[in-house]
């Protein structure tokens, strides 16, 4: 159920970075996808009632494994969004120079390549 | 001593994209200095390393825990490919980006192209698959838009919004990878794959691999970013996207998940086989009405690649639909030869196409003419790369297209050697319009001014001539089984690839 509503999010993040006619729209629907994508990882990890991976004295290896959420998907999207951030503060780079240059955030109307 | 040069391979390059900007404010010619031994100190370790085959773990952690880096004989082919390029690129550059401003801003993005894909080809973990695959496209969104025009940025914001699409698919894969088996390393996860019956959690990663790795390799429902984003870069780099990118990023990473990491299927192969066939006809056709030099460039470039999924798909099926394995492996043969030996041709082509437009100033062939006398050196190197890439022998791309056509051939697939063959006759058809409209005819008169261009970039296009005419030897007896042979048996031992990495450890 969560991971389904994970997805819908996902494919909402996708529908308006197709559809959407401003650009800076567009690179907020590639960053709800982004989000999406890591909210998954995350449920991935999760378990009821589990506490953070944090390793102390008091409590052995084996109680970690027992209690604690998985680590590494928390690893994987702490990379992943360090990543995301670059590629939108390029996105939005991109947008402000769009605009310098063409006066619009229309991208129906910022089309001078075809063929 | 060898497994010290393999971090080099990554380090070199990040490390010269963040001293270069540091160093080279004040001297500019440092930026050039800099970046030629940046890219030529990674080309001797990749050759140093060619005959390792080697499992590196980053920073001493086993391969339970930490990041370990795998190199076989594809991984080290693609090394080769990719630094010989660069090199070749930025040796081009030191004269060609003269007319642009920050050179070193260039060269430090640039070489995170490089380390990104470096680290894409030796990485033997899915999610470190994943950074790399990012590090090497944000850099190139960036260079796409180097120029800074209205042409330029459109075609950097299209090509970043489709490949940011295509990296989140990656990524979401990913997850359901680790979801599925709890690993991320590549031998482990193919080993509880195989240990375990297949679910539909794995198809759906299947399908999201496909069409996020589809997208970086431009084939053919993906395919339209590639014909805006490559023009629009500056000539080195449209060679680096077209030559190595689209190849390390898309093709790579694709036959290496799907074959070594989740196991072919008949289903599958016969998938990458439409996909294949699909874009070299479509791309093809589509070249064939254009007038701008790099745009065709470009969508040959679609057409090329469908050569190299259409004969490594082809050996995928045979194999895993219990064929004739002589066949299955001479078509993977094909497929690796022929993205060799595009990425040769292709940034020739694309490294000329820079050299007519930094003498004459425009990419248009109807404005063009004539520039056999004064250009005589470029003329000579791009007809060679137009024979190459059209299938004319002796020229390289002749025996990858003939031994692909064997293939098909010998898999039982005549239809595909006649497609093959057909789309071949189109290239050359479109190449002839390309040689015929720049180099014959009548000189126009603003044309006449134009000089050869400068020695750098013209020992550039010399070095990858001579590769272009002297690949062929690859395939003699000897050569064939120390260079080649390697890189077809690391996909064609598909899921093995768990045992032989585990027993390189």
């Amino acid at each position: 159920m969560v991971y389904a509503l994970c997805f819908a999010l996902f494919v909402i993040g996708l529908y308006c970075a197709l559809t959407k006619k401003n650009i800076v729209k567009i690179v907020i629907g590639l960053t709800i996808m982004e989000y999406a994508v890591n909210l998954f990882l995350i449920l991935l990890g999760y378990r009821k009632d589990g506490v953070a991976p944090i390793v102390d004295k008091a409590t052995g290896p084996l109680e970690f494994l027992a209690r604690s959420v998985d680590p590494l998907p928390q690893a994987l999207v702490v990379t992943s969004i360090v990543i995301g951030l670059g590629v939108t503060t390029l996105a939005i780079a991109l947008c402000v120079r769009l605009y310098e240059k063409y006066g619009t955030f229309d991208i129906s109307e910022i089309r001078r390549l075809k063929g | 001593m060898n497994t010290l040069l393999i971090p080099l391979l990554v380090a070199i390059p990040l490390g010269g994209a963040f001293f270069i900007p540091l160093v080279s404010r004040k001297v500019r010619v440092l930026a050039d200095i800099l970046g030629n031994l940046a890219t030529l100190s990674i080309l001797i370790c990749a050759i140093l390393l060619f005959r390792v085959r080697e499992v590196y773990s980053i920073g001493g952690w086993s391969a339970a825990v930490g990041i370990t880096w795998v190199l076989d004989g594809f991984s080290n082919l693609m090394l080769v490919i990719i630094c010989l390029i660069s090199f070749v690129a930025t040796l081009f550059s030191s004269q060609y980006m003269e007319r642009y401003t920050a050179k070193y801003k260039y060269y430090s993005l640039f070489l995170l192209m490089v380390a990104g894909m470096n680290g894409v080809a030796m990485t033997g973990d899915l999610f470190n698959l994943f950074v790399f695959l990012e590090v090497a496209s944000a850099a190139s969104y960036a260079l796409v838009a180097f120029g800074g025009e209205h042409e330029e940025l459109e075609a950097a914001f299209k090509y970043l919004v489709l490949a940011s699409i295509g990296s989140t698919l990656v990524l979401f894969g990913i997850a359901f990878i680790y979801g599925a088996t709890g690993y991320l390393n590549m031998a482990a996860v193919s080993q509880a794959i195989r240990s375990a019956p297949r679910t539909p959690i794995l198809t759906l990663a299947v399908v999201f691999f496909t069409v996020g790795f589809g997208i970086k390799a431009a084939l053919v429902p993906f395919h339209p970013w590639l014909p805006d984003a490559h023009p629009s870069a500056p000539a080195p780099i449209s060679a680096m996207l077209s030559g190595v990118l689209i190849k390390a990023l898309g093709i790579y990473a694709l036959t290496r998940v799907m074959f070594n990491v989740i196991g072919i299927t008949p289903v599958y192969g016969a998938v990458l086989i439409t996909v294949g066939a699909l874009s070299m006809v479509i791309g093809v056709f589509l070249a064939v009405g254009q007038w701008d030099f790099k745009r065709l460039l470009a969508y040959h470039s679609i057409s090329q690649m469908g050569y190299v999924v259409l004969g490594i798909g082809l050996g995928g099926y045979i194999l895993a639909s219990g064929g004739r394995e002589s066949a299955a492996l001479l078509a993977i043969l094909g497929g690796i030869f022929h993205l060799a030996n595009h990425s040769v041709f292709k940034s020739l082509l694309f490294l000329a196409s820079g050299s007519i437009e930094y003498g004459t100033g425009t990419r248009q062939l109807k404005e063009m003419g004539g520039l056999l006398e004064t250009m005589p050196l470029t003329r000579a190197t791009c007809t060679i790369a137009s024979l190459s890439i059209a299938g004319v022998p002796p020229f390289n791309g002749f025996w990858s297209k003939l031994i692909i056509v064997i293939a098909a051939f010998q898999g039982g697939f005549p239809w595909l050697a006649a497609i093959t063959i057909l789309v071949s006759f189109v290239t050359l058809l479109s190449f002839i319009k390309v040689l015929r409209y720049a180099f014959l005819g009548h000189l126009p008169e603003v044309l006449k001014s134009v000089r050869e261009s400068p020695a750098m970039m013209a020992i550039a296009m010399v070095v990858l001539a001579v590769f272009c005419s002297g690949m062929g030897l690859l395939l003699v007896p000897g050569a064939r089984e120390m260079i080649l042979d390697p890189a077809v048996g690391a996909l064609a031992n598909g899921v093995e690839y768990a045992q032989s990495v585990l027993a390189l450890r």
